[in-house]
This record gives C-alpha cells, sequence and structure tokens, in this order.
C-alpha cells in the first residue's frame, strides 16, 4: 500500500456532528472529491484558531466504499490550544478545507496474525483496520485500552463487530492492560499496529524489543501530541539570534521559534524525521522527548532535542514526580541550524 | 418490472487498464536474486526473490529520495537494499535499517504489492490489496501441466492492452497479417459464435474440409508423418478478464469427428496470452504455445516457440504502426464491425470493471 502523502486540498461538507464519548465528538464529512479511505489513512484540515489558519491531522474512522463519506473522530483536549476545541464547535452544514486521505500507516495484508493496540482517542486510527481484518477473516486480536468507558469512544460498536476478537481494558475498573502479558503472547509471524499515547507505545516497544520479536512488525502511528510529563510553560533561547522567548502551554517550541520570526528547518512536525533537530547549550529544568526520532541513549544524552514535539519540563532529576510549574519556568538554551 | 439498461460499449481508442485484477509481472526465471525493475499498470517495480525463493514486488522507488530498489541488491533473508543512502526495506516493504540514524523512521515504507506465483509467471495485484484473492489468477494451466509441453516468450508491444486484446478475439486478420504461415482465406469466410459471461468472452469458429496452411500441415506431419488430405480446422478463442486470452488451436483429418469431440485423428495447441498493461501506450505480451502431442521432443518445442515468434512479429509490427496511425489521427474514432463482436464484448467487460472501480474516464 502506498504511503500516499501527496496533499489535494478540497473542500468538504459536515453532515453529522455528535458526542459519542466524554469530550470526544464524531464528525461526519462529505468531501467534494471522494476517495475511499485505506485503513491507517488520516486526513490534515485546516481549524480556525483566534481568527488564525493552522492545520490538524485527524485518522478517518470509516469511510463508504465510494468514499463520500469520511467520519473522523475529535477528542477536546485539555490543554489544547484551540484545534480540538475548533472542531468541537462544527455542525451540519458547515464546510472546511480538508486534504483526501493520506496515508503513513499502511495495513499489510498477509500476516499469520495480528494484534491491534489502540489507548484512548488512539482508537481512532484503528477502528478502519478492525473493520478490514474483520472482513478478510484474518487471525487478529482488538485490544482497546482506556480510563473510564464512558471516554471509550466507539465501545459497544466494536463489541458488537468484533465479538471475542475484542478485549476491553478499563483503569477505572481495575482492568487496566498489562503489556508484558499482551507482548508475550504475539510471536515472529504477528504484527502490532498500535495508537495511543507515547507512554504505553514506548512500554509496548521495550517489551517489544526485549522479547526479541521483529521490530519492522510493530507498527505505529504518531501524531506527536502526548509525553511523559504535562506540558508546561517553558522558555527558549537562542543567544546567537538574541532571541528569548516563553512557550506557551498549548503551544510547541518549533511553532513559538516562528513566531519570534527564527527562521527553521522542519518537516514532519510529528517528532519522526529529525530535521528539526536542535542543539541543547544549557538546560535548567529537563527534557520531555516526544519524538521517536532519538534512540533512548541519545534521549538521555539530552545534547539534542526535536523541537516539533518535545518540550522542557521543571524536572531537575528528570523523574516526573520532581516536576514542579510553580518553581519553573524551565529555561532551555539552544542553537539552531 | 424495471426496464433493461442496454448500452453500447464506448471505443475508447487508448483503455484504461482495471487495477484490480492479477497481471504477470515476468516468467518464474526472470524473477531472481539480483533485483530486476519493470512497470507494470503503470507502477514501477522492483521484483527479486527472497533467500526462500519468494517472489516480492515492491514500488521502485525509495520512500527516502525515489531512487530505485531495483538498482539496489538483496540482503538478507528477504530485505533489499537503496542503492543510494543503503536504507533496507523488508519484502512487505517495511524499513529494517536507516544506516545514518540510530533509529527508524515509523513512516519509511515503499508499497510491497500481492504476488502469487503461478503456471510460470509472477503475477501482481496492483489494487486493493484486500481484494487480492489467489483465486482470481486467470486459468493459464496448459503452461504448467504435465500433459502440454511447449514455451513462449515476452513481446514488448508499443501499443494500448486493448489492442492486443482485438487483434487475438479477431483472427480473420491472419489471412493477410500471417498469410504465409496460418493464413487463409476461409478464416474470413467462415462463421463464428460469440458467447460470454460476467467475466470471460467465447468466439469460436471451424472451417471444415479445407487445406491445412503451412504451420498447421507441419505439425500434421510431426504427429501424423506423410500427412495429405484436408481438414477440419478450429480456433476457440476465450477471453479471461481483464487481459488473458488462452486460444484452442488445432486440425483434424477431415470429417473424423473433431467438431464433435473426436480430436484424437488431429494436433491441438493452445495459445496462451496474457498481456500487462506497461503504460497506456505500451504493454507486455505474454506468450506461450502449448502443445498436447509428440510431449518428449524438445525439437518440436523449439520449432513451435521460433515458429510463433516469427507469426506474432508480424503482429508486433501492425500493432505499433496501428498504434503511431492512432496518435497521428487524434480527431478520427474506431469504427466497428460485425467482426469486432469478440473484442467489443471484451471492452464491455473491462469498461464494467473499471466503472466498479471507479475509473471509468471517456478519453478522447
Amino acid at each position: 500500500m502506498a504511503a500516499t502523502n501527496v496533499e489535494v486540498w478540497q473542500q468538504a461538507t459536515v453532515v453529522e456532528a455528535r458526542a459519542i464519548a466524554t469530550d470526544i465528538q464524531r464528525i461526519v464529512l462529505e468531501p467534494a472529491l471522494p476517495r475511499q479511505a485505506e485503513p491507517g489513512s488520516h486526513v490534515d484540515l485546516k481549524v480556525m484558531i483566534d481568527g488564525e489558519q493552522d492545520k490538524r491531522s485527524y485518522s478517518v474512522v470509516e469511510s463508504s466504499e465510494d468514499g463520500k463519506r469520511l467520519v473522523i473522530s475529535v477528542m477536546k483536549a485539555p490543554q489544547s490550544r484551540g484545534g480540538s476545541l475548533f472542531m468541537h464547535t462544527l455542525k451540519p452544514g458547515d464546510t472546511l478545507e480538508i486534504t483526501r486521505p493520506l496515508q503513513n500507516f499502511p495495513l499489510r495484508v498477509g500476516a499469520g496474525r495480528y494484534i491491534l493496540l489502540a489507548g484512548g482517542i488512539g482508537i481512532t486510527a484503528m477502528v478502519n483496520m478492525g473493520r478490514v481484518l474483520k472482513n478478510l477473516k484474518a487471525n487478529y486480536t482488538f485490544v482497546y485500552a482506556g480510563r473510564n468507558r464512558a471516554a471509550m469512544a466507539y465501545l459497544p460498536e466494536l463489541q458488537e463487530l468484533h465479538g471475542e476478537n475484542l478485549v476491553v481494558h478499563v483503569d477505572d475498573e481495575g482492568t487496566s492492560l498489562k503489556v508484558d502479558e499482551l507482548v508475550a503472547s504475539a510471536d515472529l509471524d504477528t504484527e502490532l499496529y498500535m495508537c495511543g499515547p507515547i507512554r504505553l507505545m514506548d512500554v509496548v516497544r521495550r517489551a517489544w524489543t526485549e522479547r526479541e520479536l521483529n521490530l519492522p512488525n510493530l507498527r505505529y502511528e504518531t501524531f506527536g501530541n502526548s509525553g511523559w510529563y504535562d506540558p508546561e510553560e517553558f522558555i527558549v533561547r537562542i543567544p546567537r539570534l538574541g532571541v528569548e522567548t516563553k512557550v506557551g502551554q498549548g503551544r510547541s517550541m518549533l511553532e513559538t521559534l516562528e513566531d519570534a520570526g527564527v527562521d527553521m528547518m522542519f518537516d514532519c512536525r510529528k517528532g519522526e524525521c529529525g530535521l528539526c533537530e536542535v542543539r541543547i547549550l544549557e538546560l535548567d529544568g529537563a527534557v520531555d522527548h516526544r519524538d521517536v526520532f532519538y534512540s533512548e541513549r541519545q534521549q538521555h544524552a539530552a545534547a539534542k532535542m526535536c523541537c516539533c514535539v518535545s518540550r522542557a519540563v521543571t524536572s531537575k532529576t528528570g523523574a516526573k514526580a520532581d516536576a514542579d510549574p510553580h518553581r519553573g519556568p524551565a529555561v532551555v538554551t539552544i542553537e539552531v541550524s | 418490472m424495471t426496464a433493461v439498461q442496454s448500452t453500447s460499449s464506448t471505443t475508447n481508442k487508448v483503455l484504461g487498464h482495471p487495477l484490480n485484477a492479477w497481471y504477470v509481472a515476468g516468467w518464474d526465471h526472470e524473477v531472481t536474486r539480483k533485483p530486476m525493475s519493470r512497470r507494470v499498470a503503470n507502477r514501477p517495480l522492483a521484483l527479486y526473490r527472497t533467500e526462500d525463493g519468494k517472489a516480492v514486488a515492491l514500488a521502485d522507488a525509495c520512500w527516502h529520495r525515489l531512487a530505485p530498489l531495483s538498482m539496489g541488491k538483496t540482503m538478507g533473508k528477504d530485505g533489499i537494499q537503496c542503492p543510494y543512502h543503503g536504507i533496507v526495506y523488508n519484502s512487505a516493504g517495511r524499513c529494517v535499517s536507516m544506516p545514518a540514524q540510530e533509529t527508524i523512521n515509523p513512516s519509511a515504507t515503499v508499497p510491497s504489492f500481492p504476488v502469487v506465483e503461478r503456471y510460470r509467471y509472477v503475477w501482481v495485484w496492483l489494487g486493493d490489496p484486500t481484494k487480492a484473492d489467489p483465486d482470481l489468477v486467470p486459468d493459464m494451466h496448459q503452461v504448467s501441466s504435465e500433459e502440454w509441453a511447449g514455451d513462449g516468450e515476452t513481446i514488448h508491444a508499443d501499443c494500448n492492452y486493448q489492442l492486443v486484446l482485438d487483434n487475438l478475439m479477431d483472427l480473420t486478420h491472419e489471412e493477410f497479417v500471417h498469410s504465409s504461415s496460418i493464413g487463409q482465406e476461409e478464416l474470413s469466410e467462415s462463421d463464428f459464435v460469440v458467447t460470454h459471461d460476467g467475466s470471460t468472452v467465447t468466439v469460436s469458429r471451424w472451417m471444415h474440409n479445407i487445406d491445412a496452411p503451412p504451420f498447421w500441415l507441419k505439425n500434421m506431419r510431426d504427429k501424423f508423418p506423410g500427412f495429405e488430405g484436408k481438414v477440419d480446422r478450429w480456433q476457440i478463442i476465450t477471453f479471461q478478464a481483464p487481459s488473458t486470452i488462452n486460444i484452442d488451436v488445432g486440425v483434424a483429418k477431415a470429417g473424423t469427428g473433431a467438431p464433435e469431440g473426436d480430436r484424437s485423428q488431429g494436433v491441438n495447441g493452445f495459445v496462451m496470452n496474457t498481456i500487462t498493461p506497461e503504460t497506456d501506450r505500451s504493454c507486455h505480451y505474454f506468450w506461450a504455445f502449448m502443445r498436447n502431442y509428440r510431449l518428449e521432443s524438445q525439437l518440436i518445442t523449439t520449432q513451435l516457440r521460433n515458429g510463433v515468434h516469427g507469426v506474432f512479429g508480424e503482429d508486433e509490427e501492425m500493432l505499433k504502426a496501428q498504434q503511431a496511425a492512432i496518435d497521428a489521427n487524434p480527431d478520427y474514432e474506431f469504427y466497428n464491425l460485425n467482426i469486432d463482436a469478440g473484442g467489443m464484448w471484451v471492452r464491455r467487460l473491462i469498461e464494467r470493471m473499471l466503472e466498479a472501480e471507479g475509473r471509468l474516464v471517456p478519453t478522447a
């Protein structure tokens, strides 16, 4: 399946918008240039935040065969700068600009066994994959983990469609996911696809590596929007350019530096490619690495960071418990390319 | 009651090709541990075999800077390395090594297309992989059956694949294009019967009590040394969508019951043809001539292959000239004759496949 990343922008009309779980809105779009969305695909769309246009990516939860209906689901993020808030204001009849479905997370047909793992709102990337695997009569287990049932979108539909193939873990019910057990159930012919908080994905990746499973069989998608710490306000300095600016909670370091007029290099803006790398000259605090570009060794060294997703936090020791924004803000002094 | 809507096929001069179909990417012996490049249905592919001998078809463009993977080398159990910056992909198209960094970019994949090896061919599916059912591979069993012997070749034809299908569905052209080998005037004079279903079209033609043309006289004498006399000749053309045509051909001593089913007094061949669109104006034409007599004779296999090679060379020349004339006369349309019935059903079935894929675009 092609990793199709040619952006074709088009108009789309909202035909349905309703709440389906705590803070989660299901939005049905009718695009002007219909094309069926492959499992794993997403759309980029233009949102308005404080009168300014910005871009957000959302997984396509389902699409009709003719591609005339695309469904996305959006969680109102507590630290949102306004993208998800904007999405929650949409109502039938509204129009917006969206891309045709883009593909970074293709499902391979033909694996011996599949595990789909969704954490929280990460379910949006997995619903379509689950449906395709079911239709293909593939050997699969669909694992869905969340804090509580009210916050877990699509739960009843998934239970009905997947029956015993769906395994549900709910923190508030004391049935939290045990990653070690899950990964222990995988063999060399198993492909695991996951989408969820980076903490969850990191634990899975470690367990996968420890068990010496095939690393290319571990598939994940990250939109770089979760970290090890809660986002804090922090200061970034570039002495050579005489820049000092404050990165707000709902804003990335890259965006803030762009706002400050720094000519920044970047590409994916989700912590994968490493092009937005900055060198850390001095650090008061710790780095919350939210990228998948650096190895663990490189992240520990804290000599560089991907400024598109990673943040500075107040913790002196690097332990989450030591984070104390009241003592803050953290200060990171950097050099850019 | 709803009225049956009747639409005539359009006669697109440059017909599109369905993507939800198996196309031959190459003969089995062409695909080796050394990667090769071949364009199928407008998509450049890198073809190679894993250590275990499994054929692999990846998009022939590295995820990073689109360098052709086919210029690279196979690596490890099932991998291929980009010749430019050394990025390695496995047979599923997933990046397994990115030399210049400590991690692997999770988005780094190249498309890997479903592959089936059958009847001495490597088949690929470029459309929706969830629909790539190996049972949909067209039946060409004679090519690999122990009851048939023969061999074939590949023609790179500079024309839209549909022109080859037209050529094979109407063999009246043999009288004119192949006059020295298989052509004879009875081809145009004899009646033919056309039938079709949802995915096949059949054109049958019998010529009774005629002289065998040179190609068939030679074959008769291979089986019946010294044969003289009249023959009954048949051509039963079967199209399987979207681009495979097997032609049951042969002659038998006249009046010995071949039309009724007793072919024991004749010779029977199968002309196996499967056409893979390469671009809109070129195709890979894989053919083989199989026979069910004198199976032990490599001499006959070679003679038949060389003979058909000559015959199809005449077709190739005509098809290339036809495509050039089509392109040089963009304001002229095709017209259809009664002899085009088979070819027109072929077009209609293909257009229905294209329509189902939402890809039926009327072209000028």
